[in-house]
């Protein structure tokens, strides 16, 4: 069994309060990272982790922190992006609810790492019990001493908020994220300039998922370097996986980068395989946004090499036949669910969520739910397809903000690796309406490469 | 700096964006901006049909942008290279944003007083295809009376957010917003407002559609059955410096004046607007230039020649296309 770094301690009754927490080595890289590293140092520690962004677009979190501008005079800021409503992934309010103070822990390394004075956890509006613990939870780290002024008298002042944020997907994006919590309409921002230079109220800022933030505990109390051994090449560390749909067990598991697959759904330790001794179909592996793959591409790589949970691994193949890990929402969907239904679930969900702001995302948005909707309920053409696909080329890439490319993927894909079975809900409509396709040749063995 | 757009090159000030720096060359190669808009910060970016490709980042750095760039919002980089019309993919996205901005637009023109001088009528009629694809319902909206003099037809809006910006930087107390989000989003002086301040009829002259109007004009005249003129007065609010449309001896509108890019040259006060409607209120300085382009020069011959190289076939034979498209019907 593999070491867990984040949720070693999960188990442990009371871990939510500040004693138990303290008790089982909690805060110590807070008092290493105050007491005998300097800012930069924790940095190169961080740099040197190979750590990458867990939010979603795997961006390496030291190289974020160096980018950081430090000009006199101006505060800097940290932000947790715990804002976290992306369908499929769950694994930052699990951590939130259970060890909040692995977060403020991450939180006051980090902050001292930048520099920053006043950091914020933008939190989002619907998980309200998250916030209150947050509250408590740094209600007892000031007690302590750990936060406010003066922090363990190492002269390092720091004051850290909960912002609940009003519920909207789109604040995920993180400069839409620093227009909510400057109190303005949640739109994202035109970049450039990145956060990095002008962030909240102009001051340079870092946003970092939850996460990341947590993860940056255990790289300080082990080093860099050590962090850097878990895990396959570029993929260091380990990852909050939310594994949901129709698996046997549903819920956060902490995995070392570069587990198979196969190992993750099927092993008893994980997901222990489909539920109801049913067969795999499909699978999205990191939350809704990511590419939708049929099992015999997800289990393999189109060279019939074995996939593993990493970030290279997941998007060998590139868009044909891979997906992305993403922020690890792992959705599993076994024979008797409807590819058609779920693409119409999940464009109706970028339909409502979409800012409004820019016109391929506001418009193609609700285009695609409204011609997926008849899909699913018997209404289609043949040519709905095609439509599609050309409306999705139409936003990819041509958006303000990633939401324009998350809402276009997930369609493109179910009907590049699934057009049969939408092609099925056209030409059989009355039955589709009554049952599901089915596997069909979903699961099959991929072809042999043919070598020359 | 020097920067290169579909083969021409132009030199600009450092922080000119790209969208400018094709403004200074003119023609056909300017990529056309329905939400943005030079006097009003902040504008731009939103609507999507001034993307281009920038396909030499600049001379430090040769590497070619990876997506396509909105030009109102990227500023140029010394030796950075453009292509607009040149580049097919520019043309394609272009199509595709034209297509989804009429999704939800009624196409009322027939009716709408903006026809003849409305943004989106040549954007379409340059780029868009004669059918649409969408096959649904519109969204559609109560027409609102924002003050009495100005209307607001949300169904008829693309959300550029100009009028916004309007409210935000020249009227002295911000009293309208946007409401909802994503397309039920909408315009909106939240439990009908009235706009009341002395700048706010400028919220119509800045909207690329027929979303807000003059109701002092409505439904009085075609744009292009009227003569547009120069004129001036002297006015304590505003540089008074405004175009008269008439019809026959009567002055049906007042507008600020329109510079060739279709952006006022300056903001005019609602008195001069609204009020001023006789002869004898104004100094007239003589008949106002329309872009030959427009519907409302019909009948006009003034012709003055666009550069191009004659060197650069590529470009030659995306002159001819744009032709073509500008001539379709």
């Amino acid at each position: 069994m593999a070491r867990k770094l984040l949720l070693e301690h999960i188990n442990v009754p009371g871990i939510n309060t500040f004693e138990t927490y303290r008790s089982k080595g909690g805060y110590a890289a807070v008092e290493k990272a105050l007491k005998s590293m300097s800012p930069d140092d924790v940095v190169e520690e961080v740099k040197k982790s190979g750590l990458r962004g867990r939010g979603g677009a795997g961006f390496p979190t030291g190289m974020k922190w160096s980018f950081l501008a430090k000009p006199e005079g101006v505060a800097r800021y940290l932000v947790c992006n715990a804002d976290e409503s992306e369908p499929g992934t769950f694994k930052d309010r699990y951590l939130m609810t259970n060890i909040p103070h692995l977060l403020i822990e991450g939180m006051i390394v980090a902050s001292f790492a930048l520099g920053a004075k006043t950091s914020y956890i933008y939190v989002r509006g619907e998980m309200m019990p998250q916030i209150r613990i947050l509250e408590k939870a740094i209600a007892e780290a000031k007690n302590a001493g750990f936060l406010g002024k003066n922090i363990l008298g190492t002269g390092y002042d720091l004051e850290l908020y909960v912002q609940p944020g009003g519920g909207a997907y789109i604040c995920g994006e993180e400069t839409a994220l620093l227009e909510s919590l400057e109190g303005k309409r949640g739109n994202p921002r035109i970049k450039p300039p990145f956060p990095a230079i002008a962030g909240l109220y102009g001051c340079p800022t870092v946003v970092n998922n939850v996460e990341s933030i947590a993860a940056v505990v255990p790289i300080i109390n082990e080093g860099g370097e050590e962090y850097a051994k878990i895990g396959i090449g570029r993929s260091t560390g380990t990852k909050l996986i939310s594994a949901g749909g129709n698996v046997r067990k549903p819920g956060v598991y902490e995995i070392d980068l570069g587990l198979p697959v196969e190992e993750f759904l099927f092993s008893d330790e994980y997901c222990g395989g489909i539920a109801n001794g049913k067969r795999l179909k499909a699978v999205v592996a990191g939350g809704s946004s990511v590419p939708i793959l049929p099992a015999n591409l997800f289990l393999k790589t189109i060279n019939n090499e074995p996939r593993l949970m990493s970030y290279e691994s997941l998007s060998d193949g590139g868009f044909v036949s891979g997906t992305m890990l993403g922020s690890g929402g792992f959705i599993a969907f076994d024979e008797d669910q409807c590819i058609v239904r779920n693409t119409w679930n999940f464009a109706r969900f970028y339909h409502h969520e979409s800012c409004g702001q820019c016109s391929p995302c506001r418009e193609g948005t609700g285009w695609m739910e409204k011609v997926l909707h008849r899909l699913e309920n018997g209404h289609g053409k043949m040519s709905d397809m095609d439509l599609l696909v050309d409306v999705s080329k139409k936003i990819e890439g041509n958006t303000i903000c990633p939401l324009g490319d998350a809402a276009a993927w997930p369609v493109a894909s179910a009907i590049r690796h699934f057009r049969d079975e939408f092609e099925w809900h056209v030409t059989n409509a009355a039955v589709a309406t009554t049952r599901n396709y089915g596997l069909a040749h979903y699961a099959d063995p991929l072809p042999k490469l043919e070598t020359a | 700096m020097k920067v290169t757009i579909d083969g021409i090159p132009v030199e600009v000030e450092p922080g000119t964006t790209i969208l400018n720096a094709a403004r200074q060359i003119g023609g056909d190669i300017v990529p056309p901006a329905m939400c943005y808009y030079s006097k009003l910060k902040d504008s731009g970016g939103k609507c999507r049909t001034c993307l281009v490709k920038v396909s030499k980042g600049s001379e430090k750095d040769p590497r070619p942008m990876p997506k396509l760039v909105a030009s109102c919002r990227t500023t140029v980089m010394d030796g950075m290279e453009v292509q607009n019309i040149t580049s097919p993919e520019v043309i394609e996205a272009r199509k595709g944003i034209v297509e989804i901005l009429l999704l939800n637009h009624p196409l009322d023109c027939p009716v709408c007083d903006q026809a003849g001088e409305c943004h989106l009528q040549d954007l379409a009629f340059e780029h868009g295809s004669a059918k649409t694809r969408y096959e649904f319902d519109r969204r559609t909206f109560e027409k609102i009376d924002i003050g009495d003099k100005i209307q607001l037809h949300m169904t008829r809006c693309i959300l550029c957010y100009r009028c916004v910006f309007v409210a935000d930087q020249i009227t002295e107390n911000r009293v309208h917003g946007i409401l909802n989000r994503g397309d039920h989003s909408e315009i909106s002086t939240y439990i009908q407002k009235a706009v009341d301040n002395d700048f706010s009829g400028n919220v119509i002259d800045v909207c690329p559609v027929g979303a807000l109007t003059d109701k002092t004009f409505r439904f009085k005249n075609r744009v292009w059955f009227t003569k547009p003129v120069q004129a001036h007065c002297a006015c304590d609010k505003c540089s008074g410096k405004v175009t008269l449309w008439y019809k026959g001896e009567e002055v049906i509108r007042v507008t600020a004046r329109k510079d060739r890019n279709g952006e006022v040259e300056e903001f005019i006060c609602n008195t001069c607007r609204f009020d001023r409607k006789k002869t004898s209120d104004w100094v007239i300085e003589g008949p106002a230039k329309i872009a030959n382009t427009s519907v409302i020069s019909a009948n006009h011959y003034d012709f003055t020649p666009l550069p191009v190289i004659k060197t650069n076939l590529q470009l030659q034979q995306a002159n001819e296309n744009q032709f073509e498209r500008d001539t379709r019907l």
